[in-house]
């Protein structure tokens, strides 16, 4: 039963610095995954239970031993409130991010955090319509605007507000369900009391309030987020930029971002094209400062300045391995506690920067939105005195990048089209375009590091089915060069001659893991058009390599939002029968989209094509 | 020849093995895959609830083994170079001859056959999968005069130690 040790990657950038990783006998997450093996078997199918002190429980999966928890939980409950916790561990990041955001929003309006500005005046005004902020004068609005916000995450009764922008019909589904989020704290909140030992032991009712959690992530924390972000730092429009290893530059100071959040990373951009900053460098020998990003903080800075991008999430270690890192600085999610002890092998600074996450071997460059830009400048200059210590002959930069076209925002899509979806939805009509696809999500080590990814995508778009990306399959797409304008060479000949026409790519980057909610805005303007439910729609998602408790919340708002889902990595749930078919089909009658399982590309793919063929037909459009 | 060796001091208890064991005897030979089938496993992890210990107890691949000199179909056997002891189900009449005389009670019943079903350490194994699935290295698979030899250097030196204070 034990998993094969893991197939390292289709990356060539990445097999030659794990060959390097080897030499120097350093260990990466696939050593420490290899090391793993086999998996707990009660884990991988979600049925222990640690939840009270009664336990640990487990079910045996194979019918001889225990069939129920000491409290008399079975497989059933026990995957379901597990299912619940990783929805609720999600959601929380998200919000908690977007908390943030709002609250650097809020502290800017009134005048305290000096080093932002309101960037994207348009959709501070349009999101404060949308709020009914009416009291627009002496900065009054914006900072009215940020307290409706920050009220959505305690709210008590009522909607979080961007539901609203949910198709009408969709609105009605959660209504009848009773799934429409009230506040976005809340519902996090009421799936820990729910999981509690003794409270909600129903799976249906338990995954009910799964997707009302999701949902006040979907269409509440991340949506927030992305619109904040938006206002403060621009919203994305297309521009050309690299991405992989080789962006790293061997006669430069190099600075990685890392994490999820746009707020710091976004000072350290400013402050490292600051000319003292550069003469400093130059004073020191290098020939300038490059900043490159991983993960998400990567896909923040990437997508609204063309900051190039040194890899995805299992490239983060290998990023260090180069020994030309002077500085990683990180904020929150997905960053490897491994980096501390890694980084102390060369001369690289681990630098942590936010308040709520600390790492073994990290020095402490704590954030705060009064001294946001003093604080970048700070970082700068530690990674720019610490070129010195950098020891040449340990540098080893592999050679691969590509070229990527990034940034499609709603509105840059629009643009795009001219200023209305309608050449979009002629083109899905006349069948140029079959449908749209979602691809998103992590990296796994389960997986061969993004062939998950890049298998699917270009299985889909060569069957004319339009990709939009974010996270980390952004990055494996940008890296095989597919968020290049000439890679509709690669597409169907639907696509292909509508990518040429637009002169864009066949795998659109729309941003980060919380810029999901960006594709949601999307879908619900294309159904909104057609008069139709989301779940009508030819579109499907996928998360090939998925790894995150933040991934199960995406999963469950997008599906919520009747996007039918594949995914590439199995979630622990198959030790409870009532769980999988829920996931895989009621869902289905309940929300009119399903989970699908598929690790194989080629055949998730397929999955893919036949769903949105089935919607065509449904529509009465051409298969 | 190797052996399956128990150190019991290790066991957590969690029965990784169990699964493993069952899940290697599945057609599939996949976690989730055997979830349809209902694999059974050929280990035990027992409970000593005096000393609130999980002991693992799987079949010993007797040198002399008992199940085989009464069984009465020839049903089991032992293979003279590995030692081990196999069983063939095609010819086991479920009599529970040998489940009377093994000392250690680990000859099950098939669910489905009706007939023993006892370990076969994994034939198509290079290391069997309860020992591969341990995560503490409660089991060991090795050869007896290995492992008695570094229990032996254990004591020595533990010896050694008392001796050197006491000069
Ligand atoms: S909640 Fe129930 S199943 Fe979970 S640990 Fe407690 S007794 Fe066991
Ligand atoms: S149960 Fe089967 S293997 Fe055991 S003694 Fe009887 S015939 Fe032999
Ligand atoms: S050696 Fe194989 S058959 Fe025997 S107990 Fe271990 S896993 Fe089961
Ligand atoms: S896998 Fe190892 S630790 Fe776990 S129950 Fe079995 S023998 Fe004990």
């Amino acid at each position: 039963m034990a998993n094969k040790p893991a197939t390292e990657s289709i990356d060539p950038a990445t097999t030659k610095m794990l060959l390097e990783a080897r030499r120097a006998g350093l260990e990466t997450a696939w050593d420490r995954f290899n090391k793993q093996q086999p998996q707990c078997g009660f884990g991988l199918l979600g049925i222990c239970c640690r939840n009270c002190n009664m336990g640990p429980c487990r079910i045996d999966p194979f019918g001889e031993g225990p069939d129920k928890g000491v409290c008399g939980a079975t497989a059933d409950i026990i995957v379901a409130r597990n299912l619940l916790r990783m929805i609720a561990a999600g959601a929380a990041a998200h919000a908690d991010h977007a908390r943030d955001a709002v609250i650097v929003f809020k502290e800017a309006s009134e005048g305290r955090a000096r080093s932002y500005q309101i960037r994207d005046e348009a959709k501070l005004r349009a999101l404060a319509a949308e709020y009914n902020i009416s009291s627009w004068g002496e900065g009054g609005g914006a900072a009215d605007l940020a307290n409706a916000l920050l009220s959505d995450f305690g709210r008590q009764q009522g909607s979080v507000m961007l539901t609203h922008r949910a198709p009408e019909k969709r609105q009605r589904i959660w209504e009848k369900l009773g799934i429409i989020p009230r506040g976005i704290d809340r519902e996090i909140v009421e799936c820990m009391h729910r999981t509690n030992m003794g409270v909600d032991n129903d799976p249906l009712h338990i995954l009910l309030q799964g997707l009302r959690t999701s949902i006040a992530d979907g269409w509440g924390a991340s949506m927030i987020a992305t619109e904040v972000q938006d206002i403060l730092f621009g919203t994305p429009s297309p521009k050309r930029s690299e991405a992989n290893l080789g962006v790293l530059r061997e006669d430069e100071v190099n600075i990685i971002v890392h994490g999820h959040e746009p707020i710091l990373s976004e000072m350290i951009v400013e402050a490292a094209s600051d000319p003292e900053m550069i003469r400093l460098a130059e004073k020191l020998g290098a020939k300038g400062i490059n900043v490159a990003g991983i993960c998400c903080t990567g896909n923040e800075v990437l997508m609204r300045h063309g900051i190039p991008v040194a890899g995805n999430f299992l490239q983060q270690e290998l990023a260090v391995i180069t020994g030309a890192v002077e500085a990683m600085v990180v904020d929150v999610q997905c960053v490897m506690p491994s980096l501390g002890s890694l980084a102390a092998c060369y001369h690289t600074k681990f630098i942590s920067t936010s308040p709520k996450a600390e790492f073994p071997g990290a020095l402490r460059m704590e954030f705060s939105e009064e001294r946001a830009a003093e604080m970048a400048r700070e970082i700068v200059r530690t990674a720019v005195e610490n070129y010195r210590n950098r020891d040449k002959s340990r540098v080893i930069i592999p050679r691969e990048k590509s070229e990527c076209m990034v940034g499609f925002s709603v509105e840059a899509i629009l643009n795009a089209l001219g200023g209305s979806p309608q050449p979009l939805i002629d083109a899905v009509v006349n069948g140029s375009i079959k449908g749209i696809a979602a691809v998103v999500g992590c990296n796994n080590p389960k997986v061969q590091h993004d062939s998950g990814h890049i298998n699917l995508v270009r299985e889909l778009i060569r069957n004319n089915v339009l990709v939009v990306t974010t996270g980390c399959n952004a990055i494996a797409c940008a890296k095989a060069g597919l968020l290049r304008p000439e890679a509709a060479a690669e597409a169907g000949d639907g696509l292909r001659g509508v990518c040429e026409s637009l002169g864009v790519p066949p795998v659109l980057h729309m941003g980060s893991c919380v810029d999901i909610s960006r594709i949601l805005v999307v879908a619900a303007a294309i159904a909104n058009r057609l008069g139709v439910d989301i779940s009508d729609l030819p579109v499907a998602g996928a998360a090939p390599e998925w790894m995150s408790e933040k991934a199960v919340s995406i999963g469950a708002y997008v599906v919520a939002s009747g996007v039918y889902t594949v995914l590439g990595t199995v979630p622990p749930v198959l030790g409870s029968p009532v769980v999988t078919r829920i996931l895989t089909k009621d869902l289905g009658d309940a929300v009119g989209a399903t989970f699908a399982v598929e690790p194989d590309p080629f055949k998730a793919a397929r999955l893919i094509i036949e769903h949105i063929e089935s919607r065509r037909k449904g529509l009465g459009l051409k298969v | 020849m190797k052996e399956i060796l128990v150190r019991p001091e290790r066991c957590m208890g969690c029965r990784s093995c169990e699964i493993a064991c069952a899940v290697e005897h599945s057609v599939s030979r996949d976690l989730f895959r055997a979830l349809s089938e209902m694999p059974q496993k050929r280990l035990y992890v027992e409970h000593v609830p005096e000393y609130s210990l999980a002991v693992p107890i799987l079949c010993r691949h007797c040198e002399d083994a008992p199940c085989v000199a009464v069984c009465p179909t020839g049903a089991l056997t032992q293979d003279a170079l590995t030692g081990v002891v196999r069983h063939n189900r095609d010819v086991c009449i479920g009599c529970w001859t040998c489940a009377s005389v093994c000392t250690y009670g680990v000859i099950g019943r098939d669910r489905r056959a009706r007939v023993a079903i006892k370990c076969d350490r994994c034939p198509e194994l290079d290391v069997p999968a309860c020992v591969s699935a341990c995560p503490t290295r409660a089991l060991i698979y090795g050869v007896v005069e290995d492992l008695s030899e570094a229990r032996r250097a254990a004591s020595a030196l533990k010896l050694a130690r008392g001796v050197a204070a006491s000069r």
